[in-house]
This record gives structure tokens, sequence and C-alpha cells, in this order.
């Protein structure tokens, strides 16, 4: 309904891809037995302490400069406080009043004019261990026979993310999303898949009349694993809002899991009773203090915005395919091929994805040449040059050469044999059945198992045929 | 004083670390009869005094043997901190102090007795029995670390570590008539210490002599990578002096004038400063008022809320024993109902409710803000002072089941070690005197990293004071 407006802000968890664990030096990612990437530190043994990740460190650091972030020159580590089997100190270390990054800002162009995301922070935690629950129903603890835990997935360093809540709709949300991972992906911090949880993301969701300041109740919507579930569950939480308040009810504050098999939104919990995390600043550790030469180098390392990128290429591409190109990380390999700049970001956004080809292993050069030449070249055998575009010694030429008999003189007794063959068709061009042309053509290339450059053989044709 | 071989025999009581060190060297006795010459001691009046919790027949080392405080992790020796909690955790890793000593080749005796997670002053909050005062077998060693101090005291150990949070180390050796050192917080590493409240927790030597507590802190002190708080120290010096000309030492009126500081021990401690000018300290008056007046009750805010963090993590799921059945919150509340003591639960409750939404700044926050200013008034004095002059004390060593029933009265037995400890100053306590046939501990509080400066003053007090570290009733 047109007069409802969506408010929607991200809170986002980011596993980085460091070696190690955030406070030890257990081997951190996924894979390995159960328990097997486990010490005295990270599952809680009396007198262990923490040693913080340098890298975890810098490369959050590195991400809130990519989010326009301010960097705190004392940021601290506290410990939240909650009782579960999968946190191993009865806390959890995270990050409370003065977090690594805050108070940024980060561009999402849309279709209709761009838009600034505020992000409020983005700290670093550990992540919990993982909880098996077996028996009884639901997956959950409360009538479970037994849990098992898993602790290899426990202190591993993660970034929460949180934004304003600057989102207006759940396609918005979604193109935010995108265009952040695609940033974390391209800092090298994490692989930042939502399939396999590096990737995390809640959504707050309320609305309000189009057009005015208040915040309603916001609710809050978990287990959502892919852009497209999250854009879903955005839309049925916003519909299901809507008719509350049309109905004259009143939204409650909740949290809820969405379902997307049946795209039912199930409560998680009330907010009566949350806990009391008792956030105690971490007496363990010192504060964080990330120089500013550092801080200036991580600068100088973060790439150009994704959303910069996207307005920078619009004008020549649309936005589109601008921000296809820029969304799937294709917009380098772009930017690096030569030639006429709408068939090369065709070919980069459809023909080389679809080959599924690493766009950042392929020659711009190479690539450039195989684009100009995608006309005059069989289709088969542009499509099998594309497949090994990403090799590591790919040479356009070679293939073009293999591919394209373009040699008059070797086509030219072809096509006098094909005409020689087709006297009736031949006639009927010549009285003006243009039309004819293609099939004189596809002629040939049977003849040469669809080697010959379509351009010399159509030049050849007309020339004969009107002799 | 000095030695210690008796015929044949070597005596214990007398013998301190640094003469049985050269003992060994000049290979007048052997390793294993030292050993054997400490576990005569223990079998001799161990029944009595209940230093120990557990002995290390077969360990390592062949160096002088040491006994650590059952606060102090030990790979593969049980580890209880005193507590059901910990009952049969044997940790599979050393604490950095551990494994320093094991590096010097200092043998581990066994591990001592200790309140309940090193929270108490007396150790009869130990889920294992109370220990024994070597002095007077029906008093208090102190606490928390009163099995570490009459090991020692009692010649069952040559020395030994202890623990000190708010005065753990300090007030046994105190009562027990020995020398103890609460190192600068951050000069050794807590890595593998059973924690009770970070921010305060320091591990230091218990020995005879103050030699010998410079001897064993230059084992232990150092940055440790595992330790985050830690820092470079200086390098120890063994003291040597006889005189303390030059020395500016300040007596905080407060710390010698508190209500509850015996007619004894005040006595005692004033002797020993008449002593110093005697060996050319200039001595003045001064004031530590707002340290001294609201100190003990920062300390009971910010002690049990760390505690209460600190003590999460025994929820019976990964060591410990655990009370299984019913659900998981069951679980966990039936293992640490019978897993934890009296003070620990006091102490969680405490410090869970001063770290509330709502409370915190009131309780916490403000107790930090204080601890600032705690801090200040002590960087104010060092201005003018170099050492800081007063009872370890109160009170000399109390009867077992004196203060018992009363946590308040206990707590005060802390109250003039707990503002240098809240401060994150080194403090050393040297025997000074008797009263009333027990002994009364000196404490020396310097700034920060000034451990040989204390080292220096405490040796020259010790030797001008002359004090009898053998209990009198074991002479
Ligand atoms: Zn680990």
């Amino acid at each position: 309904m047109a007069e409802w407006e969506p408010v929607v802000g991200l809170e986002i968890h980011v596993q980085l891809k460091t070696r190690t664990k955030m406070f030890c030096r257990c081997e951190s990612g996924f894979g390995a037995e159960p328990n097997t990437r486990t010490c005295p530190v990270c599952l809680g043994h009396p007198g262990t302490l923490p040693v913080p990740n340098a890298a975890a460190v810098e490369w959050t650091v590195k991400l809130g400069l990519a989010l326009g972030c301010e960097i705190a020159g004392h940021a601290l580590f506290h410990r939240k406080h909650y009782s579960y089997p999968d946190l191993a100190k009865g806390y959890q270390i995270s990050q409370y009043d003065v977090p690594l990054c805050a108070n940024g800002r980060f561009l999402v162009p849309g279709p209709d004019g761009d838009r600034e995301i505020g992000i409020v922070r983005a700290h670093l935690e550990e992540d919990a261990a993982k909880n098996v629950h077996v028996g009884g129903a639901g997956g959950r603890i409360g009538g479970a026979a037994h849990t098992l835990v898993d602790y290899n997935r426990g202190g591993t360093p993660l970034v929460e993310i949180v934004t304003q809540p600057d989102l207006r709709s759940a396609d918005e949300a979604k193109r935010f999303l995108q265009l952040l991972r695609q940033t974390i992906v391209e800092l090298g911090i994490s692989d930042a898949e939502m399939e396999k949880g590096t990737l995390r993301a809640d959504a707050n969701v309320s609305v309000r009349p189009r057009g005015a300041d208040e915040l309603r109740t916001r609710t809050e919507l978990k287990n959502m694993n892919s852009f497209t579930y999250i854009a879903r569950g955005i839309e049925a939480e916003v519909a299901r809002q809507i008719e509350v308040w049309d109905s004259g009810g009143k939204v409650v504050q909740q949290t809820y899991d969405y379902h997307p098999e049946t795209d039912a939104l199930t409560v998680r919990r009330t907010k009566e009773e949350a806990e009391d995390y008792r956030y105690l600043p971490d007496p363990d550790l010192v504060p964080v203090e990330p120089p500013a030469e550092l801080v200036e180098r991580l600068r100088a390392e973060v790439p150009e915005a994704p959303g910069a990128r996207i307005r920078r290429l619009e004008p020549q591409l649309g936005f589109e395919l601008a921000e296809g190109l820029v969304a799937s990380g294709r917009d380098r390999l772009y930017e690096r091929t030569p030639g006429e700049r709408r068939a090369v970001a065709n070919v980069v956004m459809n023909q080389l994805a679809g080959a599924g080809i690493d766009p950042d292993a392929v020659d711009g050069d190479e690539l450039g040449q195989l684009v100009e030449a995608r006309d005059r070249i069989p289709r088969a055998a542009f499509l099998e040059a594309l497949a090994h575009a990403g090799d590591p010694d790919f040479r356009a030429e070679r293939y073009l050469a293999e591919a394209a008999v373009a040699d008059v003189s070797e086509l030219e007794p072809i096509v006098d044999d094909v005409l020689a063959a087709h006297p009736d068709e031949a006639a009927a061009y010549r009285r003006g059945k243009q039309g004819l042309l293609g099939f004189f053509v596809g002629q040939v290339m049977k003849r040469t198992q669809g080697k010959a450059d379509a351009k010399v053989v159509n030049e050849l044709l007309r020339e004969k045929l009107s002799a | 004083m000095g030695g210690g071989l008796v015929g044949a025999t070597l005596d214990t009581l007398r013998l301190t670390a640094e003469e049985a060190m050269g003992l060994l060297e000049r290979g007048e006795v052997s390793r294993a009869e030292l050993r054997a010459a400490y576990y005569d001691a223990v079998a001799a009046r161990d029944a009595e005094l209940h230093c120990y919790l557990r002995l290390t027949e077969d360990a390592e080392g062949e160096g002088v043997p040491i006994a650590l405080k059952d606060v102090i992790g030990t790979e593969g020796v049980e580890t209880t901190a005193g507590s059901r909690i910990l009952e049969g955790y044997v940790p599979v890793f050393d604490s950095t102090v551990a494994a320093r000593c094991k590096e010097a080749g200092l043998s581990l005796l066994g591990k001592t007795n200790t309140d309940e997670f090193a929270m108490g002053s007396s150790t009869e909050n130990s889920a294992f029995g109370p220990s024994r005062n070597p002095w007077d077998p029906t008093r208090v060693p102190g606490g928390s670390g009163g099995g570490s101090a009459a090991a020692v005291a009692g010649g069952l150990a040559p020395w030994a570590l202890g623990s000190d949070t708010g005065g753990s180390i300090k007030q046994p050796a105190s009562l027990c008539g020995i020398v103890g050192l609460r190192p600068t917080y951050g000069t050794v590493s807590r890595y593998g210490i059973v924690a009770f409240a970070s921010s305060l927790d320091q591990v230091g030597p218990t020995t005879k002599t103050v030699r010998d507590c410079a001897l064993l802190y230059g084992v232990i002190a150092g940055r440790d990578p595992c330790d985050s708080t830690t820092v470079d120290v200086p390098p120890v010096e063994v003291p040597d002096a006889e005189h303390l000309k030059g020395l500016r030492i300040g007596v905080p009126r407060e710390l010698n004038e508190a209500d509850g500081i015996e007619r004894g021990v005040a006595d005692s401690v004033a002797r020993a400063i008449e002593l110093a000018e005697g060996l050319g300290a200039s001595v003045e008056q001064c004031s530590l008022p707002r340290s001294v007046e609201y100190g003990l009750a920062c300390y009971y805010i910010i002690a049990p809320a760390e505690a209460s963090s600190n003590l999460a993590r025994y929820d019976g799921v990964r060591y410990g024993p655990r009370e299984a059945g019913g659900s998981f919150d069951e679980m966990v509340e039936r293992t640490r109902d019978a897993g934890f003591g009296d003070e620990p639960k006091r102490r969680i409750m405490l410090g869970a409710y001063a770290l509330s939404t709502g409370y915190y700044e009131a309780y916490y926050g403000q107790a930090q803000r204080v601890r600032r200013v705690i801090a200040e008034e002590h960087a104010a004095l060092f201005e003018r002072y170099d050492v800081l002059l007063s009872p370890t004390s109160p009170t000399v060593a109390f009867l077992i089941g004196e203060k018992a029933a009363n946590p308040l009265a206990m707590y005060l037995s802390d109250v003039l070690t707990i503002p240098a400890n809240m401060a994150g100053l080194p403090g050393l306590s040297i025997p000074c005197g008797l009263s009333e046939g027990l002994p009364v501990g000196l404490q020396l509080v310097g700034p920060q990293f000034s451990e040989n400066l204390l080292f220096r003053t405490g040796h020259a007090l010790e030797r001008a004071l002359g004090f009898d570290y053998v209990p009198e009733r074991l002479r």
C-alpha cells in the first residue's frame, strides 16, 4: 500500500577469515572434525587469558574505513554475559560503548537516485560455538534429549555492523547487502557467504505513514540466509505490520524467524524476557589503540567504493548494467577490457559469467580482442574461446586463428561449390529474394564445420550473387 | 641466623631458599635429600597445619623446591583453587609462573591451601578445610594464601608463590611472621592463574627473607605474550643494603591510626619506623584520606563484580564436576549450588547486582572513578616520599572461627592492604615484631615498579630488626 513506508535497519555479522581465532592461536575455518580446533583459551579453562588477533583488528579497521567510519583511537573490549553451552566463558568478548568503528555512511545507488545508508558502528567480537540439539522437537535446547557442542567455531573473529534505520524497501536492503558483501570480499577479509554463515544478517523492521518522521515499534527478523530470503522476509514483515496497523491493531516488539519455504514468520521471544548482559570492560585486555599511521596505510588500501563505481559507470551503461557489473565484482574486468563499451559490458556480465569464469583471472586485452571478433567468428567458437579466457596462458589470437577461416582463397571455392549446387535458390536471390543469403551462409558454414569467418563469407556471397 | 645443616639433618624451619640453593650448588645436599627434608616436615606437621592440598612427590627440577598456591595452574597436577567446583580438574597446561619456576629448575613440592577462589582472609573458606598458623595452631594463618604462608613459616617449604587480590599475600605473611610481596600490577603474568578479580589479581612470592623474595620475584616477573596486561620489568636486584640514608618515608596517618588496629600492632610498627629513622631515613607523617575511607568499599564492588564474571565459566559443561539431569539451566544451577561455597556465592550475587543495567554506573562505574582518585592520591604522595609504611594487618592472627560468621569483620582484615592494591602498587610485608607472642607485619608500599627499592628498604630493616621467623613454639 502506497501510504505506508518501510523503515529498515540491518545488523550484519561477518566472519573474518583470519588464519587463527580472535583471542587464541587456534586455526579458524570450517570442515575440521568437531572440537579439534580448540585450546584451553577458547574452551574457557581456568586462568586462560585472551590475546587479541592483530590481523582481525586491522581488518576491522579497514572495513570501517570502507564504510566511511571514524576509527576509535582508544577502543575497548567488553564482556557480554549470558549462560548458554555455546559460550565457554559464560561471556562473549565483544565491544560495547567504544567500538573500533563508528559513524559511517555507505552509498547505495538505486534506479531512482542515490541513497546514503548510515552506519552506526562496526565492532569486533568473538563468535560462539555451535550447538547441536539432539532429540526432542524444533532443534531447540528446551526439549532436546541432549546437546552437543562443537567449539571449533567458538572464538572465531566476527565483525558486527549495525546500520541506521535508513533503508526504505526490501529491495534497497538487498541491494545494500550485495554492495556491502562485495566490499567485504574485495577487502579480502571474509568469504562473506550467506549459505555458509560467514555473512549473517538480521533486520529491524517497522513501517510509518509515508512522509512521516516518527519511528514506530520495530520487530526483529532473523534466520534469513540468502539475499533473496532477506528481501522476502522484510516484504512479508512489512505486509504483516501494515495489516496490523490498518486493522486498528498495534505492532508488538518481538523477534521473528522467517521461514522461506512457507513465507511464514514465527515469534521467537518477546523483549520482556530480554537478558541483562551485565557489560563489563574486560580487565584481561588493554584498550585497542590503532596508530594513526596504520589507519592511514589501511585507508590507502581500501578500493573505490562500489557505490561510487556504479555512479561512474552508469552514464555509459545505464543503472542496471552498471550495478550488475559492480555488485558481481565484474566491473574491474569490464574497465580493463578495451572495445565498444556496451558490447564489452554484455560479454563480461552475461557470457563470461555464464561460463563461470573468475573475472580476476582474465586478461582484459585478450578479452577485448575476442569481443571485437565476436561477430566475425562462429558463436560456438566464440563461446569455446570464452570458456578458456580465464586460463593463465590464454591468447585470443590463437583461438581466433583456429576458429575462423577468413582466407578468401580458401573460402572462394567453397562458395562457388555451394552456388553451383543450388542454382534455383541463386536465381531466386537474383530476382530479389534477398532473404536467401542466410541460406547460402548456412550451407558454407555446414561445409566448413562452422569455422568460416561469417563476415568474409557474407561479402563473398554478395559479390558473387550480384555478379 | 644462617646454618640450616644441623648435624646430618636439615633444619627446614630455619633454612632460607638462598641457603638451600648454596647447599645444592656446593653439593652439600642432594636434590632428593632436600626434598625429603621438606616432606619429613610435612609428615611431622601438616596433619596439624593443613598447608597442602596435595603433594607432588614425583615432580621434576634440580633446584630448590617450591610450593604453589592452588590457584596457580600446574600441568598434570590437580588445581582446585580451594573449590569443590574444580575438584578433579587437572590443567593441560602450566601457568606462566609455574612454567617459569620449572625453567628455573624449581621443583614442585605441592599445592597449598587457599580460601575458595582466593576469596577470604583466613583460609577458612577453603572447601577442603582451614590451614592453621604455625605460631599457634588455634589461629588462622591469614588468607587467602594461608597455605603458602604457613608452609614457609612452618618449614614445610623453603618458599612459595601466592596470589594477592586484596591482600592475600601480604596479610598471611604478616600473620605468619614471614615476607610477602605483592608486585606491581602487570609485572607478573596472570596466565594460568584461576581468576578472582582480574584487574587486581597478582602473583607474588612468600618467603623467609627479603633476599629470597627478590630471588623468587626475579624468576617470575616479566612480560608474557599470553597476558596482555603485563609489561617489561626492570632487572631485579637482590638487596644487600644496610642503611636507609636518603630514603624518604611517609607514614600515612589513616593507615597507621585506623580503627581496629591493635595496640600491640601499632607499637611494633612504630618501633620499626623509629628504627628506619635510625638507619638514616627521613620520616614524615602524611595522609591518604580518600584511599582509606573509600578503598574497602570500592574493592567490595570491583572485586565481586569481576569475580561474578570470572566464575561464570564454571557450569559443569566442559570440566569439573557436573550435577547432571534436568534442563541445561537446571544442570548449571545444581552444579553451581553444589560446587560453590558460601563466599563465592555471596560475591557472585554482589557482583552481578553491581553490574546490572541501571546499577552499573552507580556501583562499578563509580568505583572505577574512585579507584582513579586512589591512584592519584598515592601518586601525589610519591612525589614527596619513596616508601609508605604502615601495619600490614590491623591485627595479629585471630582465632579460627572468630570471624568466620561475620563476613564484614573478615573483610576489615584487608583494610590496610587494599588501598595500595587498588592503585596497582607494589607492597612488601616484612615481620617487625611480636604482639602477644604473635607476629606483626610491616607494610612497605612504593610507586609502580619500585620493587628493587622495596627490597633494599625491606632488607635493611629486616637486618636491623633481627626478627626470628621460626615460630617460638617450634624453636
Ligand atoms: Zn583456541
